[in-house]
């Protein structure tokens, strides 16, 4: 290959810069507030500017995953695999992006960054997998002592507000958002505070691989802040407190409860880079059991 | 009056080559049997010479398998698995059209079947079965269930693609490798699949394919080499299986013919059963073990209801398999003409009345206008044997009791069908049949998280679904 | 019910079932079911027909024929029913060989416009009647309405049924109101709309539709076109049926006529299917089937000229009226 076609940068060339913006209904609109709250990688140099999200942003993305849920839960398990599948197969081609977004959003080195990069695609098609097999490993038939005919089948809770974990940008990210998605629910996520632009590009992804708009909404800009909203929104059926500050964590559990929604129970610490058990797929099912006589 | 213009799919989107070879160890190879033609059996011409597989050829292709499954595919890593048998599932999905149309030149079932059934089905199920395949310690077999090592596997001829789909998909989910024959009169598609699974480059020797006729077959299931043998088709070959496996300790399974009834009582939805009823007998020619060969209706709605499906069996278009107006296709070979022509003979002989539809009939092919014997009594040969054709016995019943009982008054039990309103009625009825596969209000559907097969001489063992996974765990 | 005295004659069996209220509910409740699940396949199955060349130059122009060119605004104006007729007429001016449609349907005070614009072309004039689109008024008022079309020179009358009174349970009434507004009619043809996007079963479509032929209904059609969702496939099969079966059992044709939301070429002839299999050839003819429609022909006609130029046309080549 000669030098002038290399993919490398051209020393006297100007590169244009991204802006990073919320992902809501399956727009990249800015925030309503006008705010954006700079970021920077983990050497404390300038990366670039993000959307600060407020509360309207937040109610508008909760409006967004409402709008969605009816057709995203009430899609074949198979075409969600199939859209999953199709997620992963875009962020594979998307991989030396994401390995650089992670490299500097997270200061590892390249290695690193290639092996969490590779995990959050694998994740994905782990998920991918998962869709139809939900109902099969957590469904039952009920052997009811009468003549009835009983089964019990798994379904999506609805809307979920996920607090994405602080420190591992992507692969974490991918950990909570998949499960919430793969068994119909929709999703309200709010990104990694000081390491948001790997969740931003991910939308990109999510916005090009099938997945319904609303179907899941990325904001970036304080945790602390948009919180709050979430675990209190009347509309919000259930809440992934993973990325919560230690100090409002309890205050967040305490505001769900008026609603009673869905929280998943806190972990001590979670290793995202180990095979995930079934835990996040349950936390956000109901079950509903169904009876019927049984005779001529 | 409105005469459809012909409606062909362009025969080259097939990429049909001259010959065929089999493929064993990554590669395709000539084999030492003797090559076989395969014909197109809705015009009778010759498609393509195909190599097929010598006793000396099976031992090296299970040597393959052997060796692929100590040194990779056995000892890889579930989720790694998993992304070889998604790469299958797409490149089916991509080739599909390509599929189609080779499916139905080979075998002869119409173009809108093999389009809108056969290839998104045998898609479906690599795209289900790879997600297994990190998943396996969740399927109710214990923390870690162990693969079996080397599958045998033999297909039959009415759904070539879609079967062997069946067969490699769990296999390879769970950690096996595989040799498979196709049926004798169809092994085309099999050996496009075999090309697709190089493309996705499995490791040698991990899926291996040989055509050839029955011998071919048994030297596969018998080899001693093989650890597990799955075989489709008819119960007396399963019989010989089982009886040439016994004292082995090899894990079988069996899929294998059926006299499904399909039951439609007096509060049915009659507009939608007729349509059942069509569905139930006349897909793919009627060749289906699970095809709903035997109709009990209710006396009260009986004249009605039959009256309704003569009409309806009017209105089905028989001829060219690539024809996309095509309903009903060419029967599979000569052969198998002649078994449904000797049966339907036997019905009239026997006294059942025998009505045709008058649709035309091309004059090169093997064609079987849609019949419907009504008057058939449980005695009649065509009440109990398998015709696998278009052919359908109708017999009556006046009460529940009266209709699972002669429902069930068959060796056979591989499907079932209910047709009433009532749901109550639909679950006593399907908690008494015995059979695999009950559906109610529908007919003939299929998806790979839906357990399959039989009771009784229908064989034993299911495909698909987390039951499915069990005949290919050693577990 | 009152009007039975005017209600058209029926076989014996029929004519039992609508001699009183109860007769006539355990009548319609006594129809087979329909299941959904295989309704909406079968109409799937055969929308996947593939017809071509001559067949579908035949079903374009057979399509043609078979439109109820409709304007239902409360902006009409004469002039823009002139229009209208003016493409009635002549869909093609550049191609005179293409059929005319099978007739205009406007408002009932429209409806003397078009009649003097299409007097001697053979033309129908249809008129939507009788409260149209709701059906919410009082039943003299509906007569009057229907009294007025018919006077105007409409040759055929599209009525709405009363949901209301179907939705809860009052067959009675619904069967009454039609049975009048048949009487009132006259000569001129009875089109009944069931407005099916408001009776949300399939079972609630084959009784409403077994419930306007009873009482006498030369059509029956799915809708207005004022509801999501109008004329959907499976629905029109449902009522196919029904005529077919009607025809089974008393020997008379009765048509069919969907409304609302067929804009294309492709779903035109997707109907034109479903009519040739599921009710059978004698109903393809504008004497047993109708598209109600107004972009529809002018995709029909586009697509025409694709079939005989060879290449595609466009928006620009087909008058807007």
């Amino acid at each position: 290959m000669s030098e002038r076609i290399s993919l490398g940068r051209a020393e006297n060339r100007i590169a244009v810069a991204k802006t990073y913006k919320l992902y809501i209904g399956g727009a990249f609109p800015r925030s309503e507030s006008g705010r954006s709250y700079p970021v920077n990688d983990a050497k404390g140099a300038f990366l670039a500017n993000a959307a600060q999200g407020s509360r309207k942003d937040a109610r508008d993305a909760v409006a967004a995953a409402r709008k969605a849920f009816g057709g995203w839960s009430g899609a074949t398990a198979y075409n969600r695999g199939q859209v999953l599948y199709r997620v992963a197969e875009v962020l594979e081609g998307r991989r030396e992006q994401f390995i650089a977004e992670v490299g500097a959003a997270e200061g590892v080195a390249v290695k690193k960054a290639q092996s969490l990069v590779d995990a959050a695609i694998d994740r994905w098609v782990w998920y991918a997998g998962w869709t139809d097999k939900i109902a099969t490993v957590l469904g039952a038939s009920n052997p009811v002592a009468g003549p009835y005919f009983s089964f019990s089948v798994p379904e999506p809770t609805g809307v979920v507000a996920v607090l994405a974990p602080q420190q591992s940008s992507l692969l974490g990210l991918v950990s909570v958002v998949a499960p919430v998605i793969a068994s119909g629910n929709t999703a309200v996520v709010v990104a990694s505070q000081d390491r948001p632009l790997p969740a931003i590009t991910l939308s990109e992804v999510l916005a090009t691989s099938d997945l319904p708009g609303g179907v899941v909404n990325i904001l970036t800009g304080r945790t602390a802040e948009i919180a709050p909203w979430l675990a209190s929104h009347g509309d919000v059926n259930a809440l992934d407190p993973t990325g919560a500050p230690e100090a409002v964590r309890a205050d967040l559990e305490r505001s769900a409860a008026g609603t009673v929604k869905r929280v998943l129970r806190a972990r001590t610490s979670e290793d995202f880079t180990r095979e995930p058990d079934l835990a996040r797929l349950r936390a956000f099912l109901e079950s509903k059991t169904v009876w019927h006589p049984v005779g001529v | 009056m409105w005469e459809y213009a012909p409606a062909p799919e362009s025969r080259d989107i097939a990429n049909l080559k001259p010959d065929y070879r089999m493929f064993v160890d990554g590669q395709f190879v000539e084999g030492g049997g003797e090559p076989l033609k395969t014909i197109n059996p809705g015009t009778e011409e010759v498609l393509a010479e195909v190599s097929t597989a010598a006793p000396a050829d099976v031992d090296k292709a299970v040597k393959a398998a052997r060796r692929a499954y100590d040194r990779v595919w056995g000892r890889m890593p579930g989720s790694e698995r998993a992304k070889y048998i998604f790469r299958i599932a797409r490149l089916v999905q991509e080739r599909s059209r390509e599929l189609a149309v080779l499916e139905s030149l080979d075998n002869g079932k119409p173009i809108k079947e093999s389009r809108d059934v056969d290839v998104p089905t045998a898609a479906a199920h690599f795209f289900y079965h790879a997600g297994w395949a990190d998943k396996l310690g969740h399927a109710g077999y214990g923390p870690d269930p162990k693969p079996l090592g080397v599958a045998g596997q033999v297909i039959p001829w009415n759904f070539p693609l879609l079967m062997a789909a069946w067969k490699i998909a769990p296999a390879l989910a769970c950690g096996n490798t595989v040799v498979l024959k196709p049926a004798e009169t169809t092994p085309l598609s099999a050996l496009v699949l075999a090309e697709i699974i190089q493309q996705a480059d499995l490791p040698p020797g991990v899926v291996n394919i040989l055509p050839g006729a029955g011998d071919v077959g048994a030297a596969v299931v018998s080899h001693p080499d093989v650890d597990k043998v799955a075989f489709t088709g008819s119960t007396d070959v399963g019989k010989v299986i089982q009886r040439q496996l016994a004292g082995t300790g090899k894990k079988l399974t069996l899929e294998l013919g059926g006299k499904a009834a399909n039951i439609v009582f007096d509060d049915a939805p009659l507009d939608q059963a007729v349509e059942g009823i069509v569905n139930g007998i006349f897909f793919n020619q009627g060749h289906v073990c699970c095809a709903g060969s035997r109709l009990l209706v209710q006396e009260s709605v009986a004249e009605e209801l039959l009256e309704k499906l003569r009409v309806r069996v009017s209105t089905l278009r028989v001829g060219d398999p690539l024809d996309k107006n095509t309903d009903i296709g060419a029967i599979n070979s000569r052969e198998q003409l002649t078994r449904i022509e000797e049966l339907t003979a036997s019905g009239e002989a026997e006294g059942a009345q025998r009505w045709t539809s008058s649709c035309p009939l091309p004059d090169k092919g093997f064609y079987f206008a849609p019949t419907v014997f009504s008057n058939v009594s449980q005695a009649m040969r065509i009440a109990r044997e398998e015709i696998f054709g278009p052919v359908l016995s109708v017999l009556t019943f006046r009460t529940p009791d009266e209709a699972v009982a002669k429902a069930n008054n068959t060796p056979y039990g591989l499907s079932a069908g209910i047709w009433t309103e009532k749901g109550s009625r639909i679950l006593w009825a399907a908690q008494k049949m015995r059979a695999g596969v009950v559906w109610a209000n529908t007919f003939n559907r299929f998806d790979p998280t839906a357990p399959f097969g039989g009771y009784q001489e229908s064989g034993f063992g299911r495909e698909g679904g987390r039951t499915g996974l069990e005949a290919y765990l050693d577990v | 019910m009152a009007a039975t005295s005017t209600a058209p004659s029926l076989p014996p069996a029929l004519a039992d079932a609508v001699r009183d209220d109860a007769s006539l509910r355990r009548f319609l409740h006594g129809l087979p079911g329909v299941d959904q699940v295989g309704v909406e396949q079968r109409a799937a199955g055969l929308g996947t027909r593939s017809i071509k060349k001559a067949a579908k130059l035949w079903a374009i122009d057979t399509a043609i024929s078979m439109v109820d060119l409709t304007t239902l605004e409360g902006a009409d104006t004469h002039g823009k029913v002139r229009s209208l007729a003016a493409k009635a007429r002549r869909p093609d001016p550049e191609r005179p060989d293409v059929p005319k449609v099978a007739a205009v349907c406007v408002y009932p005070d429209m409806v003397a416009t078009a009649v003097g614009e299409l007097r001697g072309t053979g033309i129908n004039v249809a008129s939507v009647a009788t409260a149209f689109p709701s059906g919410r008024s009082s039943l003299p008022v509906k007569l009057a309405d229907t009294a007025f079309a018919v006077e105007a020179g409409a040759s055929e009358i599209d009525m709405v049924i009363d949901r209301g009174a179907f939705l809860s349970g009052r067959y009675g009434q619904v069967f009454d109101e039609i049975v009048q507004v048949k009487h009132a009619c006259g000569d001129a043809h009875l089109k009944v709309i069931l407005e099916t996007g408001e009776l949300a079963t399939y079972d609630n479509v084959r009784r409403a539709s077994w419930l306007a032929l009873l009482a006498g209904g030369d059509f029956i059609k799915t809708s207005t076109g004022k509801v999501t969702p109008a004329a959907t496939l499976p629905v029109t099969h449902v009522m196919l049926q029904a005529v077919r079966d009607w025809h089974t059992q008393t020997g008379d044709l009765r048509g069919v006529k969907p409304a609302g939301g067929i804009r294309s070429t492709k779903d035109a002839i997707r109907y034109l299917v479903a009519v040739h299999e599921v009710a059978g050839p004698e109903w393809l003819t504008p004497d047993l089937f109708r598209f109600g429609a107004s972009t529809l022909l002018n995709d029909l006609l586009m697509q025409r000229r694709t079939q005989l130029e060879g290449h595609y046309s466009g928006p620009d080549y087909v008058t807007v009226d």
